[in-house]
């Protein structure tokens, strides 16, 4: 395969950036996207020049690691896909391929194509976890969970953090994301003791770094785990309920 | 492979620092805030509307008290395809609404008071998650693809503005019966009169048409995302949102639409 490409390059995060053309003529359509940019660094490298900057990880699509804007999609041209999973039979002979970065504000490039998703953590550490004793297992199966909620808490848990939906946001909001994190959490019985402190905790230092919805559904398409924007609506539920709830109730029962 | 070690010295950008800024995971990067925390947070429920969440359920609530409005404006119109006086009687009855428990006027006054105040907080929760948007935002694409949005949603700033326009001139015309629309035959509870007269002139009658064609992909977006913005979401009903988005957008545009066209092509005189 021979395609062109057109990759975002940029020295640091307070440099401009620019685009650079590379030429590749026998590219395989069994490479990955990844391995097609492997190839591309071997090349500069060999020639003297500075290698294009990316980030990668497990490459099997499970650790949400890699991430690049191909084409003006996050994580390329097919759906449910990870950059890294992204093979290049998805192109055709002679394409032209446009690489960027995630951009957003909570997203500064680092260099070239890595972005730092720092706020996505920050959105984690305000309440991405339950307070639990540990201690003796318990028995499996000891509380009882209705498969429909244990497969959409499933869902959720899905979410691999790679930061495709903010990056492919026009708002440049982490909503799906966050709220990935908080339902899988809230739909579940062990997460209902701090439901509503975890979801005002968690949106509020969301909104410090991110924009707001407005219901593109940009987001759950671009999504490599297809996590749905109903969460998005079940976060928008509990943020409200954990405003006007009286929570000296909330331990009695809380639908 | 990743250029750890050669990110400069200085924080990656000198905006102004709204709120707690995030130390990044490479060194010598901060991720500034972009929204500003309130230092304070207001008194219930007002602390709602601080946040961009409650911003946008608050212009979820005042966007269906819109359309139920737009719902009943709507049916009182028809009354133009009756009669002169049907419809002269219906707009003096709205003044009279509850007359013996209250005043002349004063319900229909509550009510515009209403209506003033959910216009007012729509445009300006639009305004400010607009500014906050952008800042998160702030560098596009080269290129980029959109899957999922269409033009509806991605005009919406764009048609509120002109709907808010066409309201201004709306007022103008019926209400206040300025007179730069030439609206000499202009009279006072005589609603038919007024309708036919003025919108009898085409130029006046295109910009109602250019109002209702921009209320219709404004509507569509705002009655199907309503449900999400207020976490009414469930798969019962997720099937049916965007079908009664379409139909409510239908039954409020279509006669909206035919009462210019029937005043300028001479159907109602």
């Amino acid at each position: 395969m021979r395609v062109t490409l057109k990759v975002w390059r940029q020295e640091g995060p307070t440099t401009a950036g620019r685009f650079d053309t590379h030429q590749l003529d026998d590219i395989s359509a069994e490479m990955s996207f990844l391995e097609m940019l492997d190839v591309l660094n071997e090349r500069l490298i060999t020639a003297g020049e500075e290698p294009v900057a990316f980030d990668s990880d497990c490459r099997e699509g499970i650790c949400g690691t890699c991430g690049l804007m191909i084409n003006g999609r996050a994580h390329g041209p097919a759906k449910a896909t990870a950059t890294c999973q992204l093979h290049m039979r998805k192109f055709r002979d002679g394409d032209e391929i446009v690489i960027e970065p995630w951009r957003a504000a909570a997203f500064p490039v680092v260099r070239d194509l890595v972005v730092d998703r720092a706020p996505l953590d920050a959105v984690i550490e305000a309440g991405g976890y339950i307070s639990a004793d540990t201690g003796g297992a318990p028995d499996g199966n000891l509380i009882p969970v209705p498969k429909a909620v244990a497969d959409a808490a499933m869902d959720a848990a899905a979410c691999i953090g790679c930061g495709a939906c903010v990056a492919a946001c026009p708002n440049g909001a982490g909503q799906l994301f966050t709220s990935a994190k908080l339902q899988h959490l809230n739909l579940l019985p062990q997460g209902q003791a701090q439901r509503l402190d975890r979801t005002v905790d968690m949106v509020e230092t969301m909104e410090a770094f991110f924009g707001s919805c407005t219901n593109y559904g940009e987001c759950q398409e671009a999504c490599p785990k297809e996590i749905s924007i109903d969460f998005i609506a079940y976060m928008n539920r509990d943020y409200v309920k954990a405003k006007m709830r009286n929570r000296k109730l909330v331990g009695q029962r809380f639908p | 492979m990743t250029a750890t070690q050669q990110a400069p010295d200085q924080p990656i950008r000198s905006l102004p620092a709204a709120g707690p800024a995030v130390k990044g995971l490479t060194p010598n990067i901060d991720v500034p805030a972009v929204q500003k925390r309130p230092r304070r947070p207001a008194p219930w429920p007002l602390d709602l509307y601080q946040t961009a969440v409650g911003k946008k359920w608050v212009m979820a609530v005042s966007g269906a008290g819109l359309m139920l409005f737009l719902f009943a404006h709507m049916i009182g119109n028809l009354k133009l395809f009756l009669s002169a006086a049907e419809l002269d009687e219906y707009s003096a009855a709205l003044r009279e609404l509850l007359y013996p428990i209250l005043p002349n006027t004063v319900f229909l006054w509550i009510m515009r008071a209403g209506l003033i105040a959910f216009f007012a907080i729509h445009m300006h929760a639009a305004y400010s998650l607009t500014v906050m948007n952008h800042r998160a935002r702030p560098t596009k694409y080269s290129k980029r693809d959109y899957i999922a949005a269409n033009w509806a949603n991605r005009t919406m700033r764009y048609s509120g503005v002109i709907i808010f326009a066409f309201l201004l001139i709306h007022l103008a015309n019926l209400t206040w019966g300025w007179q730069f629309l030439d609206n000499d035959q202009w009279v006072f509870g005589q609603v038919y009169n007024n309708v036919t007269t003025s919108l009898s002139q085409w130029w006046l009658a295109g910009i109602y048409i250019i109002g209702q064609l921009a209320l219709a992909p404004h509507l569509f977006h705002g009655s199907w995302s309503l449900f999400q913005s207020l976490g009414i979401n469930s798969p019962r009903l997720n099937p049916l949102r965007k079908g009664f988005a379409y139909a409510f957008t239908a039954i409020i545009v279509i006669p909206n639409l035919s009462f210019p066209i029937a005043v300028v092509t001479g159907a109602v005189r």
